[in-house]
């Protein structure tokens, strides 16, 4: 181990000043140059976080890699950051995502190149950071500061509608962070003076307010995440967001409200956790159900990707609160695979968007005629998205039912309908779109995809085959963290 | 030998991925040829483990850990005993002889390499499914044979009918699959494990504890298991009321129609119950219900296949009826039965399949039996195996079917398991059904008069020797798979894979009275099964050779009889109105209304509304002008004197 080393530093500043020095190309004259730059700092980015899966200690279920300095000595605030197996594979994902979306902009985006490429490099500083930060008010900056250039990407390049999804986006997600901020400066006060996680997770409480705090951060997160009923944000985003903005979104920035659960609502309130249980449960499955009916009958591709993502979201939540390994560890592995699948979805659509400007499921018909091997690389995530075994879709939903069961059969019974409400949306998604006659002229005039686009959905092919046919590796580095968890939302703080 | 339990799945396999994603590459020579020595390979392996297995060496042991969580282990690991050793060469040699028919069959097809990395990479799909030693690793390749069957399905997919039917197809096996995941999701919850070794040999403590999943209503534990999975095996082995999507795989070419929806993966689910015999042993209302499903399938699929038009249809309700047999079997508790008859229902439904593969390709894609006729003199082989297929399926004494469903009939009707009347009952009506709509299908196909046009006649001709090879073929273990049913069936082939408590033990009672293949023969000729068989192909010799204008009046006699057959109960349409049309309306309902007028009609865009009606009455106090602020301030101290008053 690189003792001492600032390695989780490294990954949060280093795409962070690279995305500066994208900007500082300035104007579309020098956008080739900001390609480089982006697609070179963002792959950077992603090799130096790869120590921190192969320097991992699984056996260990503190923090590692942890980096401590003050901040405000005034208010006790530090920078202080660390890792456990919980956050460390949700770095990973980001990281490994950010090289996708430079990617998936490559070409498309012709204005404002630097900025555009400049705000994914930041937002996966920022978004690392979120992931790592052990101290409430730096953790509150990152996960404030995330809401900029996801606003700037939807508001800038995103669809015609964008002024009033950016601003949904960003009022529905501010307001929820509002409370948050809130329970921390209670907690600051209930523990004599400290902003640190680590040290609220040994905080004890009385029940009410543990309730109060919970349905703060419950606000908060439950927007991100997003949960029924605070959702409705996210279809629209997703519809105007530029196609990276799009897979950052369901990739990475879904993934903080499930690691706030974990970080925050389990650990620091669990007795409220423990009795508002049922109630998490019930949202959750409402989730699966509900809006796996609503992406039904969506006639717009993104908006039934959106609707499915937080269908499959559900399965997190609900994996969180059956406090069995199995649900919680499930919880994880979806998380990760639905950063796969969700990324590759949004990327399918948009291939198909880049050519024919066009969602509307209604406009195709017949795509695989002209596209063949975009056709296969769809099928394979369409398959992945309806939990097909082999692909790593299944693997999050297997554990969370196996989980599931453990507490309620008719908990398991509801999350289970995803297997036929999940194929048969996104089946019949596929039927319309790809298969059939060619229905239209412009459909006629499809080329297959480029070498870059096969890149990308390569790329994505493998992770989702490898992390369904071996997860060992995935949930080898969560045990330690995940059984600790569990053993202290058993213990009660009152 | 662990080598070469590894080579079975993962050479076809290695065809697949080659011929898969390098097809465009290498062509369509190597394309198959690759494939066919592959899958060659797999089958001179899987008969080297049989046997191995014959003489005794069972191996039960995994490959890699998939997934450890809390304190369960999910291995991919393997179980070669008698039961998967069988279905390896069953899987194997049809696998192969579909490989060598397709270059017949698909010759002019673009798809063709692409056709032969499906076929491959169904096989080793088929291979990790029956060997599996697991529940999880049976479920992977449950569902990749599912898949596979999706995407040959809709091989054809510029067609709107094959694009229908294997979402269809997909959707209705994700049924049963949900009720497959929860029954092995209550397995483990129960047995803390899903290694078949270990699930098994604690089963019978299991057996009488309950479960209140409705308060108040106790249940057995083991008896909701398997009715679950037995859900599952019921989307796959096409039961009723889960059969619907088998008539419309039809649509895909007919190599995996006789490969995929006859001879293997739709058997699965009789594999996987004859595999979890421990289990069902052990409830008698999930053996009954599997009585009277199978018998339900049997009669009233073989009805529906009397009249049928369509060569491959005909062959496809005879698949359903006949899985209807096997289905009954494992109700019985007769599963070695069931095993026998899964076999040589494998070769002869092949050769059916093959052979209707055969004259399709001669009629030039014509599938309607009614304008062919007299195709005997033009392809001799064709119409001899198809006829040995026959008359193994009407089952006719000497040949393979005869004595697996023989045994079949004899064994529920020692079965005392509820419902065995009512199945019985089916088993043997419907054994009249079978000969009628089998020697229907060649008298109209292969006797009378041509009547076909003109220029198809001209150009009638056998099918080359790659179509015909296969089905000489498999017409060898159609006539001869029989004559091992001593061993299998009643000796002690399955011993160590099948548990029957002594309770149930029909088959062995049945085999006391077993005296060798010519004693059954004997025996039979004084038995109703066979009468009723020789009265069914006497009826279809009538009806449609010496007396060709009664069907027409038949018809016309019984017609509301007719036409509910013809539409095959009505059960597509019915379906079609309650889950396709309701889940649309329900959809449409939550999202207009919950989605878009609730959530964010009223809440959000409600919120912001509110906001701007405040910001807009609070304005008017913001004028500028100072009495204004002067007014607003004496009504506010006026306010709060009075509230300050009356605080007391």
């Amino acid at each position: 181990m690189l003792l001492g080393f600032p390695l989780l530093s490294l990954v949060i500043w280093l795409p962070v000043l690279i995305g500066l020095l994208v900007f500082a190309t300035g104007g579309d004259r020098n956008a080739p140059m900001a390609r480089l730059i982006a697609i070179i700092g963002s792959v950077l980015g992603f090799l130096v976080a790869i120590p921190l899966y192969t320097q991992f200690d699984p056996a260990l279920s503190t923090m590692q890699f942890v980096e401590k300095h003050v901040w405000f000595e005034r208010f006790n605030v530090h920078y202080h950051l660390g890792v456990d197996g919980i956050s460390m594979p949700l770095i990973l994902l980001n990281c490994f995502t950010t090289p996708l979306v430079v990617m998936a902009g490559w070409e498309v985006i012709r204005e404002r190149v630097s900025q555009y490429m400049g705000a994914f490099l930041v937002m996966s500083g920022i978004v690392n950071g979120v992931f790592s930060s052990l101290d409430t008010i730096l953790f509150y900056t990152f996960w404030e500061a995330s809401l900029i250039p996801m606003f700037l990407i939807i508001g800038i390049w995103g669809g015609p509608n964008r002024v009033y999804a950016a601003i949904k986006f960003f009022l529905y997600t501010l307001l929820g962070s509002l409370l948050m901020l809130v329970a921390f400066i209670y907690l600051y006060q209930a523990s004599d003076g400290s902003f640190s996680i680590l040290d609220y997770h040994h905080l004890p409480l009385p029940i009410e307010p543990q309730i109060l705090i919970f349905l703060a951060f419950l606000l908060a997160f439950a927007v991100k995440v997003p949960m029924w009923p605070v959702h409705t944000w996210l279809p629209d985003a997703h519809v105007e967001a530029p196609t990276g903005g799009s897979v950052l979104l369901a990739a990475i920035l879904l993934k903080m409200g499930g690691y706030g659960f974990l970080r925050f609502s389990l650990p620091i309130v669990p007795d409220a956790s423990q009795y508002l249980a049922g109630m998490m449960i019930a949202l959750s499955l409402i989730a699966v159900v509900y809006i796996g009916l609503v992406a039904l009958m969506q006639v717009d591709m993104k908006k039934l990707i959106a609707y499915s993502s937080i269908a499959h979201m559900g399965f997190v939540t609900l994996g969180f609160f059956l406090f069995n390994a199995y649900g919680l560890e499930g919880a994880m592995v979806q998380m990760i695979s639905h950063g796969f699948i969700s990324a590759a979805m949004f990327l399918c659509v948009g291939v198909l968007y880049d050519r024919l400007h066009s969602r509307q499921i209604a406009d195709y018909g017949g795509v695989v005629n002209k596209m063949p091997v975009f056709a296969a690389f769809f099928m394979l995530f369409a398959m992945a998205n309806a939990g097909l075994p082999g692909t790593s879709g299944f693997v999050g939903e297997f554990m969370v039912i196996m989980g599931a069961v453990k507490v309620n059969f008719w908990y398991a019974f509801l999350a289970a309908t995803t297997l036929i409400f999940g194929a048969a949306y996104t089946l019949w998604l596929y039927k319309r779109v790809i298969f059939g006659e060619v229905a239209s002229p412009a459909v006629e005039g499809l080329k297959d995809i480029s070498k870059r686009e096969f890149a990308i959905l390569a790329i994505l092919a493998i992770s989702v085959l490898w992390l369904g046919v071996y997860p060992f590796p995935l949930t080898e580095v969560m045990h330690a963290t995940v059984n600790e968890l569990l053993v202290h939302v058993a213990n009660s703080k009152l | 030998m662990q080598t070469l339990y590894l080579l079975v799945p993962l050479a076809p396999l290695i065809g697949a991925i080659i011929a898969g994603l390098f097809g465009r590459f290498i062509g369509r020579t190597w394309s198959h040829r690759i494939t066919i020595t592959l899958v060659f390979v797999s089958l001179v392996a899987s008969i080297i483990i049989f046997m191995d297995v014959l003489e005794g060496n069972v191996f039960n042991g995994s490959v890699y850990t998939w997934l450890v969580t809390g304190d369960t282990r999910f291995e991919i690991g393997f179980l070669i005993d008698q039961l998967s050793a069988t279905m390896m060469v069953v899987v194997s040699l049809v696998s192969l002889m579909v490989h060598i028919y397709t270059i017949g069959y698909m010759h002019d097809d673009p798809g063709y390499q692409r056709f032969f990395s499906y076929i491959s990479l169904f096989t080793f799909s088929m291979m990790m499914l029956v060997m599996s030693n697991n529940f999880l690793q049976l479920f992977f390749g449950w569902e990749a044979v599912g898949l596979v069957s999706y995407l040959l399905i809709g091989f054809w997919y510029t067609r709107p009918t094959a694009i229908y039917a294997n979402m269809k197809a997909f959707l209705v096996n994700r049924v049963g699959d949900f009720g497959f995941l929860l029954g092995i999701a209550l397995v483990l919850m129960h047995f803390g494990s899903l290694d078949y070794a270990t699930v098994f040999a604690n089963a019978p403590q299991l057996a009488d504890e309950t479960v209140e999943l409705i308060p108040g209503l106790p249940w057995l534990v083991i008896s909701v298991i398997c009715i679950l999975l037995f859900i599952g095996a019921m989307g796959k082995s096409a039961q009723f009321p889960l059969h619907v999507w088998l008539p419309d795989s039809m649509e895909g070419p007919t190599p995996i129609s006789a490969l995929i929806h006859a001879a293997t993966m739709v058997t699965a689910g009789i594999f996987m119950v004859a595999r979890m015999s421990p289990l069902f042993e052990l409830s008698e209302a999930a053996l009954s219900m599997i009585l009277i499903v199978g018998g339900i399938t049997t009669l009233f699929m073989a009805l529906v296949a009397v009249v049928q038009n369509d060569i491959k249809r005909v062959v496809a309700y005879s698949t359903l009826s006949q899985l209807g047999y096997m289905t009954v079997a494992l109700g019985a508790s007769a599963y070695s039965a069931a095993m026998f008859h899964l076999m040589t229902h494998a070769f002869f439904k092949a050769v059916l399949f093959l052979g209707a593969g055969s004259v399709i390709i001669a009629m030039h894609h014509v599938q309607n039996m009614q304008q062919m006729g007299g195709l005997k003199r033009y392809m001799p082989i064709t119409y001899w195996t198809m006829f040995i297929a026959a008359v193994a399926s009407a089952g006719v004494p000497g040949f393979s079917g005869f004595f697996s469903k023989d045994a079949i009939i004899e064994a529920v009707g020692f079965a005392n398991i509820p419902g065995f009347e009512f199945a019985y009952f089916c088993v043997l009506v419907t054994v009249f059904v079978t000969a009628l709509y089998t020697f229907r299908l060649i008298f109209m196909t292969f006797h009378g008069q041509p009547r076909m046009d003109a220029h198809t006649k001209e150009h009638l001709h056998e099918s080359p020797w790659v179509v015909t090879l296969p089905l000489v073929v498999l017409a060898i273990p159609t006539i001869g798979a029989g004559w091992f049913i001593g061993p299998i069936v009643f000796g002690s082939y399955f011993d160590g894979a099948i548990h029957v408590l002594p309770q149930h033990d029909a088959i062995t009672q049945l085999g006391a009275e077993f005296t060798g293949v010519f004693g059954m023969m004997i025996h039979a000729l004084s038995t109703a099964p066979f009468w009723l068989s020789v009265a069914g192909i006497f009826t279809a010799w009538y009806l449609y050779i010496a007396r060709t204008d009664l069907p027409e009046k038949i018809k016309r006699r019984i017609l509301p009889v007719y036409t509910l057959l013809d539409r095959k109960y009505y059960i597509d349409e019915f379906y079609s109105w309650l889950f396709a049309g309701g889940s649309r309306a329900l959809s449409s309902t939550l999202w207009k209304y919950g989605d878009i007028k609730i959530i964010d009609g009223f809440f959000v865009n409600g919120t912001a509304r509110v906001v701007a009606w405040t910001a807009m009455f609070v304005r008017r106090f913001q004028t500028g002008y100072i009495y204004h602020y002067a007014f607003s301030m004496i009504v506010g101290v006026f306010i709060l004197i009075t509230l300050w008053l009356y605080q007391y």
